[in-house]
């Protein structure tokens, strides 16, 4: 397949960018989306152009490095998949493909295609663990009675890959699902309880610091999350702020 | 506590919390505006109570004008720093993809009803306190005439179709924004739970049922005239 595609170039976080046109022939539809882009940066590479910058790692959906804005929408216009898991058979021939950046003012531009989402280590830097002994007399988790509903809706939070999908499709720019998702996962378990209340509220403000925008429900991260992170954690984190702030 | 009062949920809440208490003053609009299509006494008769009970008028008063001027502050406030939070725009976003019309324009929906509202308090309140607190007159009665204004009045406001029609479109922006607005206030207090189908499905209803309820008063006191 014959493709047009639209991409951000934009040398350093300084520089100003732009959308530049390319073109990529005999693109084949087996092709993950990734792929294609190391098509296109092979060629550039052989006509003495700076390929271009955008961020990958596992290849398999779960390090939640890669990222892309395709077609207006995050990891692309399937569900449930980052974007090493959209495949080109998804596009037709002659689409015309616009790649962009995650756009947030707490995700800066690096290069190109590539954000500084440190914004998200710093707020789980603020309270997204749990301490516990390590001096070799640590109980067995295991010894801990849990609940099946908490220790499956805990898990389910921890799916989160971290990778901004979130922030990148809601039209506020709101950094909740990914919050609520680190702080419901440890909300729920025993374990987590006993920090529970400056756990959420010192990532709420990291997140309130860093600049994302406030969530107005509109459900757009919960559709684009390739990890299906439910909006009943933003509910819960919203609860557990109420807790810890007001009672 | 005022590192609570700054962050984002609290905002969050506050706007939730002031949007369930319009929700609630909404239904009490409509149930008193609906007696006027059956009877003309029992509207006149609920009018006046309500226009002359000092506790209505210098306590639910203000508490409602102060609910209503908080939402639509800190609704657009809130739309301000939400859009400072993405400074550079993307090429293209396609937003439906993910969400509802509704959902992604509250700003527009609550513009529109605020619009709505200045004329409202233009065609009913502003005259309303003019004539008890400006002119002194509590009686709820013309000069020369028997019985309560009000009724009348009400007809007399929707005789021009005009006023008929931007009352229509703007129930129906009210109705799109309770769309959104009351399951959305629900899950902003934190309620998110094995009821929250059931608070979804009553948002539908409600947010059909007001709007046509006011509809289907203006037009009636339009026809009937």
């Amino acid at each position: 397949m014959n493709l047009t595609l639209k991409i951000w170039r934009q040398k350093g976080p300084q520089e100003k960018g732009q959308m530049v046109e390319y073109k990529v022939t005999d693109i084949s539809e087996h092709m993950s989306f990734l792929e294609m882009m190391d098509v296109l940066n092979e060629s550039l590479v052989e006509k003495n152009e700076i390929p271009i910058a955008f961020d990958h790692d596992c290849r398999e959906g779960i390090c939640g490095m890669c990222s892309l804005h395709i077609n207006g929408e995050p990891h692309g216009p399937d569900r449930g998949i980052t974007t090493c898991q959209l495949h080109m058979r998804t596009f037709k021939d002659g689409d015309t493909i616009y790649i962009e950046p995650w756009r947030a003012k707490a995700f800066p531009v690096i290069k190109d295609l590539i954000v500084d989402r440190m914004a998200f280590e710093r707020i789980q830097q603020a309270g997204g663990y749990i301490s516990v002994n390590t001096s070799g007399n640590t109980q067995d988790a295991n010894a801990i009675p849990i609940p099946k509903l908490d220790a499956d809706l805990s898990m389910d939070a921890a799916a989160c890959i971290g990778c901004g999908a979130c922030v990148a499709s809601c039209k506020n720019s709101s950094a909740m699902l990914f919050v609520s998702a680190k702080v419901s996962q440890f909300a729920l378990l025993p374990q987590g309880k006993i920090e529970a209340a400056d756990r959420v509220r010192n990532m709420v403000k990291q997140m309130d610091d860093e600049g994302f925008g406030n969530c107005t429900n509109t459900g757009a991260c919960e559709v684009e999350c390739p990890k299906g992170i439910s909006l009943e954690n933003i509910a819960r984190m919203n609860r557990e702020y109420l807790k810890a702030s007001i009672i | 506590m005022s590192g609570f009062i700054s962050s984002s949920i609290a905002r969050k809440v506050a706007m939730a919390l002031s949007a369930l208490f319009l929700i609630i003053f909404l239904i009490i609009h409509l149930a008193v505006n609906l007696t006027s299509l059956f009877s003309e006494d029992l509207f006149n008769e609920l009018s006046h109570f309500m226009g002359t009970n000092p506790l209505i008028q210098f306590a639910m008063q203000p508490v409602l004008i102060f609910g209503v001027v908080f939402h639509f502050v800190m609704g657009f406030v809130l739309e301000l720093r939400n859009k400072r939070a993405r400074n550079v725009k993307y090429a293209k976003f396609n937003g439906a993809a993910s969400a509802s019309w509704m959902s992604r324009n509250m700003v527009f929906s609550g513009a529109a009803i605020l619009a709505f509202i200045v004329l409202h308090f233009i065609d009913f309140w502003i005259p309303e306190i003019n004539t008890k607190y400006v002119l002194g007159d509590m009686s709820g009665v013309l000069p020369g005439q028997e019985g309560y204004r009000y009724f009348e009045e009400l007809q007399h406001k929707f005789f021009p179709i005009w006023r008929v029609a931007a009352y229509v479109v703007a129930f129906i922006f009210l109705g799109l924004h309770l769309a959104h607005g009351f399951q959305s206030a629900f899950q902003s207090i934190g309620f998110n739970n094995k009821y929250t189908k059931c608070v979804k499905n009553l948002g539908v209803i409600y947010s059909i049922v007001i709007p046509l309820g006011f509809i289907i008063i203006a037009l009636y006191h339009h026809f009937n005239h």
